[in-house]
């Protein structure tokens, strides 16, 4: 099984003209994802690798019976493409753009409470199942199927860890790059809840990074709700107060939201918190008994 | 391209706000004593002198003097402007007319990350440090969300200020100002807006004494003005620079200069390059699809710190192409000379091609490695042999 995407995806790609919609529609495409349709406004009638190109969402859902969409739209027009997406009926929205302005997302992340949708993002890699959907930018070659979910705010990490548990025949089920922005669309919580009700899924990876107190919060929700084992790992062990690190979310500011607090909170939640990526495939394969 | 959000300087926040209707003393800027004795004369009567840097704790670092005239404003501009507080230098003070206190009081509005809301924090104890209230005094804070999509309601309003036990002036102004302040969070798209104190004078206004404005950087494209504001002098001239391209850029104290791409993947190469005994020379994300001219000037801001010894160049692509980023490198090297070791380490999307790129082309100061483990401790070995 998997979360969130599967073989019943029927994706639709908005800005699918865009130098990375494109390419990664292509990439998408390969790893066999059904891909249904394409919107970009003005450009409706025209096709992209045999993908039908939409002027709006709501044409393309009528047109295809889309039920997901990844959004490769410019930071200015991606809170409207957001909004497009929920108010078509898609159950699940993934937001690949960085740099959405923090106060178009928390409208956003106040519509959607009146929807029954996940939004992924933004400023995130997307979701991958492995031999089911890619709805991502993630390179598809790492992953391998299997058993172990994945959840990050980290994209290129989340890349790092899937490549060393899938060079030690470790699987996934599904990986989810949260992302690394202030104001996401679901947090580490919702992700470890699918997780766990997700019959095929018998541990899961939890990767966070300084900033915040997500991690806390999930640390909280894992002692007292889950019963699959988590490993987690956190970055930035070496950043300096007051920096922001690359994320807008990524920044030291207070105690708690270092990389030593969080990992701190993990542990003594019963998790098993790696201090470097390679030693998370080491701890999972201890997790799953191997 | 966002290195962090934009700290304004009081007198620039001031100013944004009383676009918005919060009242202000009058004040000006100077950057001489000279200036500021005429500032102070303009004014008139007691003046306050304040230090603009873009920290708190001015204060108790002797950055504020309150000054009866002209020749006491002279010289205590002359004492404080070039003065360093914690590692920011006084270029400019703010001279400000007084007012006669009666109450002061603490109010803000930020984005909570946690409820996804904007969360205004407002307290009858002003004129102090908000957090050691929030220890001592938890009970005399009144913490409320606002609904993004409804904006601050009335009925809000009027809690707040009850519950801090506000009536008459005090009442009628604290809500004036709590709406303004609520659509100037809105409308210069602020992660933070803070008054600290919002005075009651005697004479019953309530005004805007000493204010904090903090602008998300991504929403700068449709605030032009507030761009301009961004104060190059302040920043590192290499982190300038940085964001000037596009590149996340931070400098730290190591000589182990550190390129990536992806700002989780970066951090990750900084701790395991501490893990393997080495010190990171700064954190540098080229960022989602880099190209050869990204990756040159990204490889001439780390290598132009002096105390680097060696690089570590870690890519796990995704929308970043490893052939790109091969190719990228190699022009690199050629078009800056640069003979430090680089160790490179690729991976993900189009890795193949990169590495054959690579191993075609090698120049004699570029070592692959094939884990981000292995390329790690390569470049702490390096760093440690004296790379130049």
């Amino acid at each position: 099984m998997a979360i969130l995407v599967d073989d019943g995806t029927r994706l639709l790609v908005q800005g699918i003209t865009g130098r990375e919609g494109a390419f990664h529609t292509g990439r998408m495409l390969e790893s066999g994802t059904n891909v249904v349709a394409g919107v970009t406004p003005g450009k409706g009638g025209q096709d992209y690798e045999g993908v039908p190109v939409f002027d709006t969402v709501a044409g393309a859902v009528e047109a295809t019976g889309a039920n997901a969409s990844v959004i490769f739209v410019p930071p200015p027009f991606a809170a409207d493409a957001i909004f497009e997406s929920l108010d078509s009926g898609m159950s699940t929205v993934c937001c690949i753009t960085e740099g959405i302005p923090v106060h178009d997302m928390m409208r956003v992340a106040d519509y959607i409470g009146t929807k029954d949708a996940t939004l992924i993002g933004p400023n995130c890699p997307g979701v991958l199942s492995p031999g089911k959907a890619n709805v991502s930018i993630m390179p598809r070659d790492i992953f391998s199927p299997g058993k172990v979910g994945v959840v990050s705010r980290s994209g290129t990490l989340t890349y790092q860890i899937v490549n060393e548990l899938t060079q030690r025949g470790i699987g996934q089920s599904t990986a989810v790059g949260i992302g690394g922005d202030p104001i996401i669309g679901t947090n580490f919580i919702e992700i470890l809840g699918k997780f766990e009700e997700d019959p095929e899924t018998d541990c899961v990876v939890m990767i966070g990074e300084i900033g915040g107190n997500a991690e806390q919060l999930a640390a909280d929700y894992v002692r007292s709700e889950m019963k699959t084992p988590v490993v987690a790992y956190i970055a930035g062990f070496t950043a300096p107060e007051g920096k922001t690190m690359g994320h807008a979310g990524a920044i030291v500011s207070g105690g708690e939201s270092t990389a030593e607090a969080k990992s701190e909170a993990l542990r003594s939640a019963g998790i098993r918190a790696a201090t470097n990526p390679s030693e998370v495939a080491e701890l999972v394969a201890e997790a799953l008994g191997g | 391209m966002r290195e962090s959000d934009l700290d304004l300087y009081e007198y620039q926040g001031k100013e944004l706000l009383r676009g918005y209707d919060l009242e202000t003393l009058p004040g000006i800027v100077a950057g001489t004593p000279e200036e500021a004795a005429r500032a102070a004369e303009t004014l008139g009567g007691t003046v306050a002198v304040k230090a603009q840097v873009l920290i708190g704790g001015r204060g108790k670092a002797g950055g504020i003097a309150v000054v009866h005239n002209a020749r006491e404003a002279e010289e205590a501009a002359e004492r404080i402007l070039g003065m360093d507080i914690r590692g920011h230098t006084v270029r400019r003070v703010y001279v400000e007319g007084g007012a006669e206190i009666e109450k002061e009081y603490y109010l803000s509005i930020t984005v909570d990350r946690a409820a996804k809301k904007p969360l205004i924090l407002f307290s009858t104890e002003g004129g102090v440090d908000i957090e050691e209230v929030a220890e001592t005094k938890p009970g005399a804070i009144v913490r409320t969300h606002v609904d993004p999509l409804l904006g601050l309601l009335p009925y809000q309003v009027r809690e707040i200020v009850f519950a801090a036990g506000l009536s008459g002036d005090a009442a009628k102004g604290v809500g004036r100002t709590l709406n303004n302040l609520y659509k100037a969070f809105e409308g210069l798209d602020a992660s933070l807006v803070e008054i600290n104190p919002l005075v009651l004078t005697k004479d019953g206004r309530v005004l805007t004494l000493d204010s904090k404005v903090t602008v998300d950087d991504s929403s700068l494209y449709r605030h032009k003005d507030i761009a301009e504001l961004h104060d190059v002098e302040a920043a590192d001239p290499q982190e300038q620079r940085a964001q000037e391209v596009g590149l996340q850029y931070v400098k730290l104290d190591g000589n182990v200069g550190i390129l990536g791409n992806g700002a989780g993947l970066v951090m990750s190469t900084l701790d395991v390059v501490a893990q393997a005994g080495g010190e990171p020379a700064n954190f540098c994300d080229v960022g989602g699809g880099a190209d050869a001219e990204k990756i040159s000037t990204a490889l001439d801001i780390v290598t132009s710190n002096e105390q680097v010894e060696s690089v570590l160049f870690n890519i796990f692509g995704g929308i970043t192409r490893g052939d790109e980023v091969a190719r990228g490198l190699l022009s690199a090297i050629e078009k800056t000379g640069i003979e430090l070791p680089i160790v490179v380490r690729l991976d993900g999307t189009n890795a193949e091609e990169g590495r054959r790129i690579l191993a075609e082309n090698t120049p004699e100061n570029v070592h692959t490695e094939e884990t981000m483990l292995d390329a790690a401790r390569r470049a702490v070995e390096l760093a440690r042999d004296g790379g130049r």
